[in-house]
């Protein structure tokens, strides 16, 4: 069960991080998570908004280079612990992380965690037999 | 200053003119006998070698264009067995097909004295030490003036290009008195002797014979006064023979005396192709008199320059042409090399299967030319992860830094960066300071 999420390809100068947040809500998209990765000459910029098709087609009108991407989101109770119980069991079967960001859920006292796997398949797999809950588009946009 | 060939640098105009149409004529014939392409072009327009009966009937006869030998690769245009060659030398790149051209014994003894020219007339002797700090190999440059420097029966050190510290350390203990290279890369000495505390006096240096890449006056003011040398230009295209071509004197230092017992020069408007009359420019046209293996008939150079006839005070009678002032097509000289955007295209095409726009930024650093290729990060070569992002950058770094011959910085950008600083069409932004020279002209 992999989710979707927006990867931008941002030039590392002032304001273009502020432009996209801007696009985004000018055109009413919320945006749930994101994570910016950078470098001295560029970022790529990964977003878990409300609508990605929306959002992905006003970032292209503004000319914003624009991927949909596939990861996986999984819920943890937010306490001590958490996050290396996950990565335990996906170290063991020799999964690599590629990149991570997680946020707080408001309501629930959970964690969400976002996770981009060298091989996603292989890990759905492993977190399914360790009960891990996994979200799916649908859940994360409600989230 | 001596003159190398007084016979034919201070010839009289009018035997000059005889001796170029007698060449001429000859080449003709030539070419018409032993080079199909020539000969399918000059079927073409009815014109047989005999036609020609003046210099002045030289405009009936086709041009040669940088196409002839993309698509005569890579030997189609030679005049001569292969068993008669005994040197070849070519254009840079990988992508797409480069310039080929070869040399009969004979060329090499030609090139050689038309280099001793340039060199007699920028001062060296055989007394001199010189220094070749050009890139020896299917460059033109280090060969060509190599030999042109043993005939004058100077010193010669063949240090080629790069490792400046190193060159300065041996310019510094073998005491080189003349130095050949590019301009920008003079300068660019003159820098790294600053940083490693070298002052001129430490150095014997008298001449600089600088060539490859278009400079301006003020650069030679500057490399005169931070080298202590007198500098002079000379010019050249690996097409027609490499350097050689034309070159100043140190009397004048103002103008480049062209090689016309050599080559017949013309300068033409490039849109009508019409012949301009002396003094106009316009694009310059050279037909090779006496090369062997590779004859060219009003080859199109791109370069725009001036043509004219003065007294000079050197007592050559030779036709002057103007330093170049720019190229009627988009070609860029990057650190002596000479680069085409559509290498560019051709390369980023070959890497990702698509073409994303891109601009080539040329910019001038301590004196050294640094080439950036800005390339739109459009999907085929953008990536969500930043290891495959890099490993993508890195690999156009290569391929292009492979294909142009010169270290390429690439930097990926985004779409409106270059909509915005640079316009829909433009493929170059040239930031070196030369250029102003350019638009003045």
């Amino acid at each position: 069960m992999k989710v979707e999420q927006l990867s931008v390809f941002l030039e590392n100068k002032a304001g273009r991080l502020a432009e996209v947040a801007k696009i985004l809500g000018d055109n009413g998209i919320n945006i749930r998570a994101l994570s910016l990765a950078d470098t001295t000459d560029f970022g790529i910029l990964r977003l878990i908004v409300n609508d990605n098709e929306k959002a992905k087609e006003v970032l292209k009108d503004e000319r914003f280079t624009v991927k949909i991407t596939e990861v996986i989101a999984v819920e943890v109770d937010d306490r001590p612990g958490g996050l290396a119980s996950i990565l335990l069991p996906l170290s063991e079967e020799g999964i690599n992380v590629e990149y991570m960001y997680a946020f707080v859920e408001k309501s629930k006292n959970k964690a969400v965690l976002v996770f981009k796997f060298d091989d996603l398949d292989k890990a759905i797999e492993v977190l399914r037999k360790n009960n891990v809950k996994i979200l799916t588009n649908e859940e994360i946009k409600q989230l | 200053m001596p003159i190398f060939e007084p016979e034919f640098e201070c010839m009289p105009v009018d035997e000059l003119k005889i001796l170029q149409l007698y060449r001429l004529k000859k080449v003709l014939r030539i070419v018409y006998e032993n080079v199909k392409p020539y000969r399918k072009k000059m079927d073409e327009r009815g014109i047989k070698p005999d036609d020609i009966k003046s210099l002045e009937n030289i405009k009936y006869l086709p041009f040669t264009t940088k196409d002839d030998f993309r698509e005569n690769y890579p030997y189609g245009l030679f005049a001569v067995p292969m068993e008669k060659i005994v040197r070849i030398h070519s254009s840079s790149g990988t992508t797409g097909k480069p310039t080929v051209v070869g040399y009969t014994k004979r060329d090499l003894e030609t090139w050689s004295t038309l280099t001793a020219r340039v060199l007699s007339a920028g001062g060296v002797t055989s007394r001199d030490v010189v220094h070749i700090a050009f890139g020896y190999g299917l460059f033109t440059g280090g060969f060509g003036l190599h030999y042109g420097a043993e005939k004058i029966g100077a010193s010669v050190i063949p240090v080629s290009s790069g490792q400046t510290k190193r060159q300065i350390m041996i310019m510094k203990d073998y005491g080189s008195t003349a130095l050949v290279c590019t301009p920008s890369y003079a300068l660019h000495i003159a820098e790294v002797m600053k940083e490693m505390g070298v002052d001129k006096s430490e150095l014997k240096l008298k001449y600089g014979l600088f060539g490859a890449e278009p400079w301006t006056e003020s650069m030679r003011r500057e490399i005169e006064t931070r080298l202590g040398i007198e500098a002079t230009d000379n010019y050249g295209l690996s097409e027609v023979m490499g350097p050689g071509v034309s070159y100043e004197c140190l009397e004048a230092k103002s103008g480049l005396h062209i090689a016309e017992d050599h080559f017949l020069v013309e300068v033409i408007d490039p849109e009508t192709e019409e012949q301009l009359p002396e003094g106009e420019w316009g694009e310059l046209v050279i037909t090779t008199l006496t090369k062997e293996a590779l004859p060219l008939i009003r080859y199109r150079t791109r370069d725009i320059t001036k043509i004219y006839r003065e007294k000079c005070s050197c007592g050559r009678t030779l036709i002057k042409m103007a330093k170049p002032s720019g190229r009627t097509d988009d070609m860029i000289i990057v650190r002596g090399v000479n680069i085409f955007p559509s290498q560019v295209e051709e390369a980023l095409l070959e890497i990702s299967g698509v073409s994303p726009h891109y601009v080539i930024v040329v910019d001038r650093k301590d004196h050294l030319d640094e080439l950036e290729v800005w390339v739109e990060a459009e999907d085929a070569i953008f990536f969500d992860s930043m290891r495959k992002q890099k490993e993508m950058i890195d690999k156009i770094t290569e391929h292009l830094t492979q294909a142009l011959g010169v270290k390429t910085i690439v930097k990926l950008v985004e779409p409106k960066t270059l909509e915005r600083s640079m316009g829909k069409a433009k493929r170059v932004v040239d930031r070196r300071d030369f250029l102003k020279n350019y638009e003045k002209s």
